[in-house]
């Protein structure tokens, strides 16, 4: 494919009227989907939580219970009247940040999810900022060396990173770093109004072990669009006109080889919350996922609801932004579908 | 070649040096790479099927005389804390592990690869529904999927494989859909169609064999993803119940005796890092193999 310089036409394009135009057009067309695909999505994970034979209020009070101490909870819980109305009520909940009251404690269910993500947090930015920081130079190390052998043991590194799942990652560092040289805790979370550097102690080894990995998957994205901007028509007459190598890569090369990458970011990004879920169990970090995991355990569905809700929210936004975002900067992928 | 190779006129001629060999020679030309991936997938599953009849011991034979025992001829890879053969559990693994992610893999390519060849044919409302609805499910993330389905109806390799399975749909779907789309383009599905075949008879004669060496490609790469996943799950305690050893349970176990036995943590993470390496390899190999244009580019 032909890879053209995007600054001048960028700016050429931006001007232009149709542009603004279709650029409106796009985005009302993309938040659609998203509100579609949300609204949907809601569907889904209530219908599936909600067709499940044991009724929740024979779960809270035991096989024990009689029928009509079940029957009063299944009414004080809401769970009698039509679907429907607990959808609606549901949805209504989640739009007003009202989520409701965990069906074993009693307890709403918003503050806790609050301090859960005060950990998932800075978990997910963590581990992006660990992936970043891997992915950049080992995917611009290996490009430029594409054709020595230095580089493509480079990108056989990133080839092994990626087939490490996280959590043996983790307990890879658990055993190097807390059991062997107890530099680092093993697990829990010492919160941030305790100590902030406590906190950022036992959140170091969960965000490496979330960043890795990612920053393996992305290198190889780097790599593989550094290597095809190297050999891009713009580099070549910015050399002849006088650039070193690495001046044309730094101010023509990376702009445009960054686009793609950009996508792949928000990709790994939702890989990423994804990944604190099962990081968190690793470490026991009292963040999202590990309030998600112990409500499957008790079977408090609402909260499983809620939680599945937001995660997928979360994944959803950042991936249509970065669909906005991709196609605002690289005029090439035009605004039509 | 040999010097005494016989030259026509000017232009020396390599002995069979046709179009079709150069193909042919370039399919089986694997790079080496390729070979070490193929070679890991080929023990694994060796592994898999052996376990079916035989392991070192019983996997779940508990001998409390035999806790923790280091590696040594009789257990290569040591006990664990109830004095089971690490080894045995190991390969048991293997076999679940295995069967639970080519469960999820066949559920995905028994769902997706229909639906993204009625996607490719009817291009209109049908084909529009069946690419959103796959869409909607990429963008939903198969382990919150599945933890969401453990939620509604319980823990148990069914629920784990059916619900990495649905999550996977997508992605057959799509290549299949994109592959069928450039092959309907063609003259020949043109000139097939003159001839008066059918949709159905066009999939089979035209549309499958041609998507067929990528599908194979996708199987590897998906493959990689679902044994993650299918490891992931069983570490939460959302996959196979215990006892049955899983690569996952057996992590998660080990994860507390880490003080006194770092080892036991260390064999189910190799035996899933080693698997995944295999199939990322092995798929790639083959995808550089169907298009070498994409040889190095990612």
């Amino acid at each position: 494919m032909q890879v053209a310089d995007l600054g001048p036409t960028i700016i050429a394009r931006r001007r232009s009227i149709t542009y603004q135009h279709e650029l409106r057009r796009f985005l009302i067309r993309r938040v659609t989907t998203l509100v579609v695909t949300l609204f949907l999505a809601s569907l889904t994970v209530f219908w599936v939580l909600n067709i499940l034979p044991g009724k929740p209020a024979q779960v809270i009070l035991g096989t024990q219970a009689t029928p009509s101490a079940v029957a009063a909870l299944t009414a004080k819980l809401g769970l009698d009247r039509p679907l429907v109305d607990q959808y609606l009520h549901w949805i209504h909940g989640l739009i007003t940040l009202h989520l409701g009251n965990s069906y074993i404690s009693g307890q709403p269910i918003a503050p806790v999810i609050g301090s859960a993500l005060e950990v998932t947090g800075p978990l997910v930015v963590g581990g992006l900022l660990v992936g970043v920081a891997i992915a950049a130079p080992l995917g611009i190390a290996s490009a430029l060396r594409h054709t020595r052998r230095s580089g493509v043991i480079l990108s056989g590194i990133a080839q092994i990173g990626i087939a490490i799942p996280n959590f043996v990652l983790g307990i890879l560092l658990i055993i190097i770093f807390a059991v062997d040289l107890k530099a680092l805790p093993a697990s829990g979370f010492i919160t941030w109004s305790t100590s902030i550097t406590g906190a950022l102690r036992s959140l170091v080894l969960p965000a490496v072990s979330l960043g890795l990995v990612e920053g393996a998957i992305l290198a190889r994205y780097v790599r593989a669009s550094i290597i095809e901007v190297l050999h891009a028509d713009f580099l070549r007459t910015a050399r002849a006109k006088g650039l070193r190598p690495n001046q044309a890569l730094l101010r023509h090369g990376l702009r445009n080889a960054s686009i793609p990458v950009l996508t792949v970011l928000g990709l790994e990004l939702s890989g990423l919350i994804i990944g604190a879920v099962v990081i968190e169990a690793v470490f026991t970090l009292p963040g999202l996922g590990s309030l998600l995991l112990s409500s499957v355990e008790n079977r408090d569905l609402i909260t499983v609801q809620d939680i599945v809700m937001l995660v997928a929210t979360a994944v959803l936004l950042v991936n249509t932004a970065v669909d906005i975002l991709y196609r605002v900067i690289d005029p090439r992928m035009g605004l039509r579908s | 070649m040999s010097a005494r190779r016989k030259v026509q006129g000017n232009i020396p001629v390599p002995p069979g040096d046709s179009a079709r060999s150069r193909h042919y020679r370039r399919l089986f030309t694997l790079s080496p790479s390729t070979i070490v991936g193929a070679l890991i997938v080929t023990v694994v599953v060796l592994t898999a099927i052996i376990s079916i009849w035989w392991t070192p011991y019983g996997p779940l034979t508990i001998n409390t005389s035999a806790e923790f025992l280091r590696p040594s001829l009789a257990h290569p890879l040591g006990t664990d804390e109830y004095g089971r053969d690490v080894l045995s559990r190991l390969m048991k693994g293997t076999q679940i592990t295995l069967l639970s992610s080519l469960g999820a893999v066949a559920i995905a390519l028994v769902v997706g690869v229909p639906a993204g060849l009625v996607a490719a044919f009817k291009r209109g409302v049908v084909g529009e529904i069946i690419m959103r609805g796959a869409d909607l499910l990429y963008s939903f993330p198969a382990l919150l999927a599945a933890i969401t389905l453990v939620a509604a109806i319980g823990a148990s390799t069914f629920t784990a494989t059916l619900a990495i399975g649905i999550a996977s749909i997508p992605a057959f779907a799509r290549v299949t859909r994109s592959t069928a789309l450039s092959v309907l383009s063609s003259e020949y599905v043109l000139a097939a169609r003159a001839y008066g075949r059918s949709n159905l008879q066009i999939a089979r004669r035209h549309v499958l064999p041609n998507i067929l060496p990528i599908l194979v490609a996708q199987i590897a790469l998906l493959l990689s993803v679902t044994i993650l996943a299918v490891a992931a799950l069983s570490y939460l305690g959302l996959g196979t119940p215990p006892p049955a050893p899983t690569w996952g349970g057996m992590l998660e176990t080990a994860q507390n005796y880490l003080y006194q036995d770092p080892l036991l943590a260390l064999w189910p993470g190799l035996a899933i890092a080693i698997t995944v390496f295999g199939l990322n390899t092995l798929g790639d190999g083959v995808r550089d193999l169907l298009d070498p244009t994409l040889k190095g580019r990612r």
